[in-house]
Parts: structure tokens; C-alpha cells; sequence
């Protein structure tokens, strides 16, 4: 391994951990996960533990996209653009199964799974997630972002 | 008004138009030929012993899937009328078939029903004669089919529909 190697391969860890505890998150919180969205953001269960304690309201500021709810067919084309509108790098975290699969809701007015407007990086399943799972998601994805490279 | 009355009312003045009339549970409903339709409506609204100012609801019923359903036309509207002036309500049908699902429109008796007709153009894919802007109201426009039919398959996947321009 040459010297640039090394360096860069280190550098790629520095910045991974430097940003898997500065989360900005951007909820797009549509139905009723998002009460349990604030559960877990609020003191008992606390995100701030784990860096994503800043939500910004602005998707060209954030890092994370936490899709939180129900997705309709309407509704896609704005997720979509929203998704858009985030700057590199950014991540996705499908926030329980309306987000995963679409849920129970096998009808006509909703989609079957964000993934197939957007890539997701982490699913959380649960109608609505514990906010167990939900930190244990948030930690799936910190491990995700520390182990990504970075492309200069 | 008692309901019954109001039901008197209607047989007395359209006659042969007014198809069958019931009471269920004190719910008083008139079915009317199409073609009456907006005349007994009309005379809702108008009449002053009637005086039906309020379109409380306009909705459909697709009886394709009903049970003993197939004797008669496919769809059925409703109009659900309310009299604030004499707190009395009563229930107007009518029944259209499949291949000439058309309703003369109720906008120009009760502005409301604009949303409403639209919604169940939408929903059921029943058109409203005269109706100012037939356009869907909850489903966005590249949606095929109209999905509170019988025969709309639960699980039919729609096309996706990109950003909005």
C-alpha cells in the first residue's frame, strides 16, 4: 500500500465519523408514525445521543431523509422532488412499512414502497416502529455512513 | 315537514316520475326518473314547505356486486337534502346504466355540488351534464379507471407519476 493509499483510506474514515454523528435529518412526516417520530426525537429516547438531533426544514440543508408515513400516488412526485432538492451526500431512512412496502394499504391510492421513487439506505419496519427500532435504525445507518467511501 | 309528507308531496307533483318512494328507519327516500331529476330538485329547494337549501351529500352506488343488484341499472346517485329552515331532510336517488352513465349537473342548485360531482366522476366515473369543470378531484389526472367501481381490481398497480412541473 502506497502512502496516498493510506492517507486516503484514513481520510475516508475520519469523514465517515465525523459524519455519522452530525445527522441533519429532514422528517417528511405524512400519517400517524410521526407521533412516534417525536417519541423518539423528544428527551425519553433522545436522538441527540446519536448526532441527529437538529432536524432541518429545509431538505437542501439536510443529510438524512426520514420518510415517516404513508406515501400516496399524489404525494410521490413531491417526495421525489424533495428528494431531489438534498445536496450530496445523502441518505434515505424508510420510516416503518407504509414507507417499506406500503402496509396494509394494498389499494389504489398508495404507493407500494418508497423504493420505488427513491433509494433507501435503511428500513424500519414496525406499524408504527418502537423507538427501540427506530435508534437501532439510526445506528444502522451511522455504520452505513462510517463505512462509505468517499468519492474526491 | 314529516317525512312522509314531503314524500306525499313529491308522488302529487311528479307522479308517473317518481319511481318508487321508502322509509327506512325514518330515513324518507325518493327514486326519480333521470330525466325529473332536476325538476324534483328544483322543487326541493324551492318550494316553500320543502325549502331544501342545504346539498348535505352527493355520492353513488355501484351495484354491480350487489346481491339481487343486477335487476336494475348499474349505478345509482344520491342526493342527500337538509332544510335548515324546517330541520327536516330527505333523500333524492335516481339510477343510471353503465353505457350512459351522464346526471344532469346540480352545480346551478347548489354550488357544493361542484366538488361533489366531481368527486364521484372521480370515483365511480359518472358524468355530470353541465358540470363547469368535470375534472377528477382526489386522483391526479394520469389515473386510469375509477377505483370505487366493483370491478376496479383492488390490487392494480398505477403508473408512477413524475415531479410536478
Amino acid at each position: 500500500m502506497g502512502v496516498g493509499a493510506f492517507f486516503t483510506s484514513k481520510l475516508d474514515e475520519a469523514i465517515g465519523w465525523a459524519r455519522k454523528y452530525s445527522i441533519f435529518q429532514y422528517p417528511f412526516v405524512t400519517a400517524c408514525c410521526g407521533m412516534e417520530y417525536m417519541a423518539t426525537a423528544c428527551s425519553h429516547y433522545d436522538v441527540d445521543r446519536f448526532g441527529a438531533g437538529l432536524p432541518r426544514f429545509s431538505p437542501r440543508q439536510a443529510d438524512v431523509l426520514f420518510v415517516v408515513g404513508t406515501i400516496s400516488h399524489k404525494m410521490a412526485p413531491v417526495l421525489k422532488r424533495i428528494y431531489d432538492q438534498m445536496t450530496e451526500p445523502k441518505w434515505v431512512v424508510a420510516f416503518g412499512v407504509c414507507t417499506c412496502t406500503g402496509g396494509f394499504y394494498d389499494n389504489y391510492a398508495t404507493v407500494q414502497g418508497i423504493d420505488t421513487i427513491i433509494p433507501v439506505d435503511v428500513y424500519i419496519p414496525g406499524c408504527p416502529p418502537r423507538p427501540e427500532s427506530v435508534l437501532d435504525g439510526l445506528m444502522k445507518l451511522q455504520d452505513r455512513i462510517a463505512a462509505q467511501t468517499q468519492r474526491y | 315537514m314529516p317525512g312522509d309528507l314531503i314524500l306525499q308531496r313529491l308522488r302529487d307533483r311528479f307522479g308517473a316520475a317518481i319511481l318508487q318512494t321508502h322509509d327506512h328507519r325514518g330515513d324518507h327516500t325518493a327514486e326519480v326518473a333521470r330525466p325529473a331529476l332536476l325538476d324534483v330538485l328544483r322543487t326541493c329547494r324551492d318550494e316553500p314547505d320543502l325549502a331544501c337549501d342545504v346539498l348535505m351529500d352527493l355520492t353513488a352506488v355501484d351495484y354491480l356486486a350487489y346481491a339481487g343488484g343486477d335487476d336494475g341499472p348499474r349505478f345509482e346517485v344520491v342526493y342527500h337534502l337538509y332544510s335548515l329552515r324546517h330541520n327536516h331532510r330527505v333523500r333524492i336517488k335516481t339510477r343510471v346504466e353503465e353505457d350512459d352513465a351522464i346526471v344532469p349537473s346540480a352545480v346551478g342548485l347548489w354550488p357544493i355540488a361542484d366538488w361533489l360531482e366531481r368527486e364521484v366522476w372521480d370515483m365511480f366515473g359518472i358524468r355530470f351534464e353541465g358540470h363547469p369543470d368535470l375534472r377528477r378531484l382526489l386522483m391526479y389526472e394520469e389515473f386510469v379507471g375509477h377505483p370505487l367501481r366493483k370491478d376496479y381490481p383492488i390490487n392494480r398497480r398505477q403508473p408512477l407519476i413524475g415531479p410536478p412541473h
